[in-house]
């Protein structure tokens, strides 16, 4: 019981800590090798951190929720581009125009729906066809990038509001506008997983399917909800970014998916579903940005990020089959 | 009676469904356009599927292990930017068996993995697209990568020549394809790929190396993968860092597109080859009907969830799930 405990501890707090030994290694290596007089842990860098951390952060919180209840979604990262051309877009329809500043939260809402919808699509095709998520959402992260390309054509879409971008820029209590939006998204939904009744039930569906249809559990407007959640988020994502961009491109957002993949494995949540935390997730993605940053921060060749998150990753998979491997000898082949 | 007749005729879609729908699109693309059939034409569209399509023979063997391999399209910028890179330090027939050399021992790395350490092979494939992909751009330092004397290399045979009027690519592409189709059909070490994909622990138990045979299953993969970069390299003589991108994504379109299911044991050769020129066909006739490239990809999402639903509808003998 008490090695349970153990165990659990350290898996939980596995993220944090590693954070820790990044934040300490970027600043003792910073003195010797920085080619900037700042140091590291400059409070200004981190809130930085923090907002830049928020596109691939939103997303992947999403992420965390459908991969607890046992799915994956591939079509983020197209959903991502098309609610940004939905929000770019719209305010230059002469309707919204008209309306000034007031085109504003209209777009944004267009924009949120637009996510919202193509997840419904996704979750309604998984529920009502049983076809698996991946192979779902891998046709529609095609499927979805079409239709950026149908509604924008190939060249970019700009639009600049200013009090879009203010708005965007701006700093309520030192943090920025998109860490707002992450860190309000993480404790909202941190909360749906742990006190509600929607969220002991994603995590019932993804540790044992057949078990919580027994249970009596509904496994199809669970995942539809999950579904629509996910598709929200990525417009919540996309939003936040592109009100201070002001400029789109059609194939914006690809590999997102993969990015937010690998924040959420980061973070301990397991693919096959079941076991994982919003909170660890925010951790994961905390950690790959501060990888980013300071691996640029000891001049570091922009290049070896790619390599150095990838081996982490086998890394963090590796050290989690040996933890499992301690508690219960192994058990499926 | 109806009712058997309605299974039967559910049993017959399920199972050739990709063929009919392959030749229901080739008449209309046909009808709509006579180009579509001339014989150039054909030959141009297998010709330019041909590198997508050697992945995706190497991809077959992997999802029939019950794997999965994401890394395959930044492993085939890895080899194009490599085997470029040396034909120039090396000369070619030095930089084709490095190259070669060199990505299957990326392969091998990632069968080590999957197959012996048992990692999740979505989430090892995937930390080695990151991680291959940074590979590359140590490699290149990020710049774009050409040959210096493009006139003068024997090099471009593989991607431009052609032996008796056929282009080389397709030739390989076709060897390759037989030879898998016997080695998966013929030998044991195929019938073996099927068990351990079809149930890793009966395979096991009836002795059979559950581990090895999966970490061969990568490196028949990355096999493929530096065929491609081979193909891609030779073809364009130059090449920028992120030419596979994406790329991982439409070979398994193509692969599940065939039919092979993603939870192992199930899967051919030769439907997979469908699967690619389905892809290559509908992407070319819909350009010849004058429609924009990204046509296509609404189009290949609304094939391969039919496809996919089809099989699975006649699997459970109905047409919509029953979960609640």
């Amino acid at each position: 019981m008490t090695s349970n405990r153990y165990r659990d501890i350290l898996k939980h707090g596995a993220i944090w800590a590693f954070i820790l030994v990044e934040l300490t290694f970027f600043s003792i290596a910073g003195e010797y090798l920085s080619v900037s007089d700042k140091a590291f842990m400059d409070f200004d860098n981190m809130l930085l951190l923090l907002k830049q951390s928020a596109p691939i952060g939103i997303i992947a919180l999403g992420m965390t929720i459908i991969m607890i209840n046992g799915n994956i979604d591939l079509s983020v990262g197209a959903t991502y581009a098309l609610s940004a051309i939905v929000l770019l877009d719209s305010m230059t329809w002469p309707a919204l125009q008209a309306m000034g500043d007031w085109a504003i939260p209209l777009a944004w809402g267009l924009a949120l729906l637009t996510g919202a919808i193509l997840g419904a699509i996704n979750g309604l095709i998984v529920w009502k066809t049983g076809v698996d998520a991946f192979i779902v959402t891998l046709g529609s992260m095609l499927g979805y990038r079409g239709l950026v390309f149908m509604i924008n054509g190939e060249q970019p879409t700009s639009h600049l509001n200013w009090t879009l971008v203010d708005f965007a820029e701006a700093q309520f209590l030192g943090l920025h506008t998109a860490s707002w939006f992450l860190l309000t998204a993480a404790l909202v939904l941190w909360l749906m997983m742990t006190r509600t009744v929607h969220g002991r039930n994603a995590y019932a569906i993804g540790n044992n399917r057949e078990a919580a249809v027994n249970a009596g559990i509904r496994v199809g407007p669970h995942m539809m909800w999950n579904f629509v959640l996910i598709g929200f988020l990525a417009a919540l994502s996309a939003v936040v970014f592109y009100s201070e961009s002001g400029s789109v491109n059609p194939n914006d957002g690809m590999l997102f998916e993969l990015w937010a993949i690998t924040a959420v494995v980061l973070g301990g949540t397991k693919l096959t579903g079941g076991y994982g935390s919003i909170i660890s997730t925010l951790g994961g993605v905390i950690a790959i940005q501060l990888l980013r940053k300071g691996l640029g921060h000891i001049g570091a060749a922009t290049e070896t990020v790619n390599l150095v998150i990838g081996l982490i990753l086998i890394a963090v998979l590796l050290l989690d089959r040996q933890l499992n491997l301690k508690g219960k000898q192994e058990l499926k082949i | 009676m109806t009712g058997m007749t309605k299974q039967r005729i559910g049993n017959i879609l399920a199972k050739q469904g990709i063929l009919i729908a392959f030749a229901v699109f080739m008449i209309g693309f046909a009808i709509a356009n006579q180009r579509f059939i001339a014989i150039d034409n054909i030959s141009g569209v297998i010709r330019s599927s041909a590198i997508l399509g050697v992945m995706a023979l190497g991809v077959t063997f992997v999802v029939i292990g019950g794997n999965f391999d994401l890394s395959v399209g930044s492993m085939m910028s890895f080899s194009t930017i490599v085997v470029l890179d040396l034909h120039d330090k090396l000369g070619p027939a030095l930089a084709i068996p490095a190259m070669f050399g060199l990505t299957m021992a990326l392969g091998a790395f990632i069968g080590f993995l999957v197959g012996y350490m048992k990692l999740n092979s979505l989430i090892v494939t995937l930390g080695m697209l990151s991680a291959i992909h940074g590979l590359t751009l140590t490699w290149s330092g990020g710049k774009n990568m050409d040959i210096a004397d493009k006139a003068g290399t024997w090099f471009s045979v593989f991607g431009q020549g052609r032996i008796l009027g056929v282009p080389v690519p397709i030739l390989i592409f076709a060897g390759l394809a037989i030879f898998f189709t016997v080695v998966l059909m013929k030998t044991p070490f195929g019938r073996k790929v099927y068990a351990v994909g079809g149930n890793g622990q009966a395979a096991t138990f009836s002795g059979i190396p559950r581990a090895r045979i999966v970490f061969l299953t990568y490196v028949i993969s990355a096999f493929c993968v530096a065929t491609a970069g081979l193909l891609q390299a030779s073809r364009s003589l130059g090449s920028q860092n992120t030419v596979g991108q994406g790329m991982e994504l439409q070979v398994l379109a193509a692969v599940i597109l065939g039919g092979a299911s993603l939870m192992g044991g199930s899967g051919t050769i030769f439907k997979t080859v469908i699967g690619v020129l389905i892809l290559g066909f509908i992407q070319n006739g819909l350009l010849l009907m004058g429609l924009a490239f990204y046509v296509q990809y609404v189009v290949t999402w609304g094939i391969i969830i039919l496809a996919v639903w089809l099989d699975v509808a006649a699997k459970r003998g109905r047409l919509w799930s029953p979960t609640a």
